[in-house]
């Protein structure tokens, strides 16, 4: 079992190479085989590995294994290990089928691309390195996946970097989460100060073991952590990368927005799980982080003109929603939520990229768009599927079941359960409300702009079988009280801490299921009034709003202003300290001595004149000179 | 004898003071090799007779060896000097020691 999960990232990591050294010599067939077989293969072993998983459950509800040894520093030897374990599993499974999805979408979707060898080279290191990231044992091997998403995803967004504001989206999204990265690493050293290791199993051990809940250190660590998780997972106030990483190829947004990157932040939260337990403020701030985000980010997506901005908004609010769970101890819900997530934004991101490439001009304009739903009736249902999954429309689809549990959760929660519920409530309302905006705008209506193409089998695949999924994968999460299974939170039970115990309620679930369905189909009734078909469409919420509705639709499309407000508090005095220190202070004294030397070199250069009389003259002046002083 | 008693060591020591300054002048005066040879001889010779000077006037013989090593080195530096000015006056229009400045180039 465990050999499978080594084959896991080896597979892409492979693929990688081979596309990183021969890429060039090979046809754009050839690369492109090699890019999505790597990713498929690397999804069969995953499939193989969680059935073998779930088949003969290890004991303990994990296996271990080291697989070489790495590099050692005083007490520090971190080894490449291996962890398998449910919570290890699961994210596999999701990283490498969704993953294996959007590489085949990619094949077609970037097939004129001439550097097609490098895109392919970099995804399959951006899918091996969140499996390092997932199944690593040991927190410097996770930091390595870590860091190899960052790149990647620099590498990713920038793609077409001929276009220098698509250079500066991926300058962007890399600086933004650095901030993240080196607060984690921080953390990192903060626990292996405290507790003398950085393997995950024996260090959780030893966290609860040695620390109260509440106790310092584990408050700074959990919290420097909590830093790390935000900048990846674009969470407050480290969310302003995400909408601009939308510079890179379609693909590359499906895959940072829905199997790698943004789920890494809340993978981390749910693996150091016992050590945010220890550490109650920081769960608040992870609950306050993901509620504020999931609000901002709804409202924000609910603005946006641009049909990929609408969905990297839309990412930013639901990985929120994860980090609101997490933050109120729904740790199987936040999990159950990022796998049906994973699929049903990989899926409206697929569908949103074939929509734009299917249009003349590649347009993204959602004002330009409009019935679309007769020329296009596959990408019509796959993106329906995907918006109702996002709405979690009651019963049918996938998100209904991850977002109900979530909810219930936030009720259960042991302090301010009502407001929790509230706020999740209100994001839920305002998500399906955005999601249904896009079908109308994008599909009912009238045609705006002609389309060109239409998608080929490569990429109807993955549309049929992420639509597919995106309505089926709640079947695996079916609540008790429903009279099913919840398989994802029993595979999870093992590997992550339980939730905090709920007062029975008879019936209390189910009237929080169907307040949850009415959330849900609020939105698209609304929505039908807003954007439905014959309605005018020159706002982008619709000409109903007045004057002061308009300054706050505004400043929703513009994020709410935080890249104004980062430019003015840090970029600006940023860039006046360098301009500053342009002119370096201590350069400036060493140049000057520099200066001296010169000077002083060229007034005694004049002194070499050639002429013997003068230097006999020097001599004799010299001499008297020293006789003067030696005598008088 | 010499009536009147030998001669004060500090009129020797003038008198080599004198011839010193003297070859000093012609070296820095002069232009020609040639004689700006001549002019070290003469100093040379003003520091030999200091010596000598000097020797007798303590009664020693020190100062006429110290004599004897100047006469040897000035053969020497005569040697090698003559060679270089005889090498110059092929490379050189004249013995000009002003035109020999092109030498540090």
């Amino acid at each position: 079992m465990i050999e499978l999960a080594a084959l896991m990232p080896a597979v892409p990591l492979l693929g990688a190479v081979l596309l990183g050294l021969a890429g060039r010599r090979m046809t754009s067939g050839a690369a492109r085989a090699v890019g999505v077989g790597s990713a498929v293969l690397a999804a069969l072993t995953a499939c193989a590995a969680a059935a073998a998983f779930v088949l003969s459950p290890p004991p303990g509800g994990a296996t271990t294994a080291v697989v070489a040894s790495w590099w050692r520093a005083g007490d520090l030897a971190p080894a490449f290990g291996l962890r398998l374990d449910g919570l290890a599993v699961a994210m596999s499974v999701v990283v490498t089928v969704v993953g294996a999805l959007i590489h085949l979408f990619a094949a077609e979707f970037m097939a004129g691309e001439e550097r097609i060898s490098r895109f392919f080279a970099w995804m399959n290191l951006f899918l091996a390195s969140m499996l390092v990231l997932v199944l690593a044992s040991d927190l410097v091997v996770l930091y390595l996946g870590w860091e190899g998403v960052g790149l990647c995803s620099y590498l990713l967004i920038g793609f077409w970097h001929r276009d220098a504001a698509n250079a500066r989206a991926a300058r962007k999204a890399f600086l933004v989460t650095r901030i993240g990265d080196a607060a984690m690493a921080l953390g990192l050293i903060v626990l292996f100060v405290h507790l003398g290791t950085l393997e995950i199993a024996p260090l959780l051990e030893k966290a609860s073991a040695v620390w109260s809940p509440g106790a310092v250190p584990a408050v700074v660590a959990a919290a420097l952590l909590l830093a790390g998780a935000a900048g990846k997972s674009a969470q407050f106030p480290l969310h302003t990368w995400l909408p601009d990483a939308m510079a890179g190829p379609t693909p590359v947004s499906a895959l940072i927005h829905a199997a790698t990157m943004v789920t890494a932040g809340v993978y981390l939260v749910a693996r150091m799980a016992p050590l945010f337990l220890l550490a109650p403020p920081v769960m608040l701030a992870v609950a306050v982080a993901g509620a504020l985000t999931l609000l901002l980010g709804a409202a924000a997506a609910l603005a946006q003109n641009d049909i990929k901005r609408t969905l990297a908004y839309s990412t930013m609010s639901q990985v929120g929603l994860m980090f609101l769970a997490l933050g109120v101890g729904a740790w199987a819900a936040a999990i159950a939520h990022l796998a049906t997530h994973a699929v049903f934004k990989a899926l409206l991101f697929l569908s949103a990229g074939a929509v734009t490439s299917s249009l003349e001009g590649h347009e993204h304009d959602l004002r330009r768009m409009g019935g679309l739903r007769g020329d296009l009736p596959l990408v019509f249902a796959a993106f329906t599927a995907g918006a109702a999954a996002l709405a979690g429309l009651p019963l049918i689809t996938s998100g209904f079941y991850s977002k109900e549990a979530i909810l219930s959760g936030a009720w259960g929660a042991e302090r301010a359960g009502a407001w929790w519920w509230a706020a999740a409530m209100l994001g839920a309302t305002l998500t399906s409300l955005y999601a249904f905006r896009l079908v109308f705008l994008v599909f009912a209506g009238e045609r705006r702009t002609p389309v060109a193409r239409r998608p080929g089998a490569a990429m109807a695949v993955p549309l049929a079988v992420l639509g597919a999924l995106a309505l089926t994968v709640g079947l695996l999460e079916i609540p008790r009280w429903m009279g099913g299974r919840p398989l994802i939170s029993e595979l999870l039970s093992t590997a992550l801490p339980a939730p905090p115990p709920h007062q029975d309620h008879p019936g209390r679930e189910s009237l929080l299921a169907l307040a949850a369905a009415a959330a849900a189909l609020a939105g698209p009734a609304i929505a039908a009034i807003l954007w439905g078909p014959g309605r005018r469409r020159e706002r982008a919420l619709g000409a109903p709003a007045g004057a002061g509705a308009h300054r706050w639709i505004d400043a929703a499309a513009s994020g709410f202003g935080f890249d104004a407000l980062y430019a003015r508090a840090l970029g600006r005095p940023g860039a006046s300290l360098v301009a500053a220190l342009r002119r370096d202070p201590v350069d400036e004294g060493i140049e000057g001595m520099a200066r001296a030397v010169e000077t002083i070199h060229r007034l005694l250069r004049r002194t070499q004149t050639g002429r013997l009389r003068w230097y006999a003259a020097g001599v004799a002046a010299g001499s008297a000179l020293l006789l003067a002083l030696v005598l008088l | 004898m010499i009536p009147g008693g030998p001669p004060p060591a500090s009129h020797a020591l003038v008198l080599a003071a004198l011839l010193f300054v003297l070859g000093l002048s012609a070296l820095l005066a002069r232009r020609n090799l040639l004689f700006m040879l001549l002019a070290i001889e003469i100093m040379l010779n003003a520091a030999g007779l200091a010596f000598v000077a000097a020797g007798a006037a303590h009664g020693q013989a020190d100062g006429q060896v110290m004599f004897f090593f100047i006469l040897t080195m000035a053969g020497v530096e005569v040697a090698v000097g003559l060679a270089l000015v005889l090498r110059l006056s092929r490379a050189l229009p004249e013995l000009d020691a002003d035109q020999a400045a092109r030498l540090k180039d």
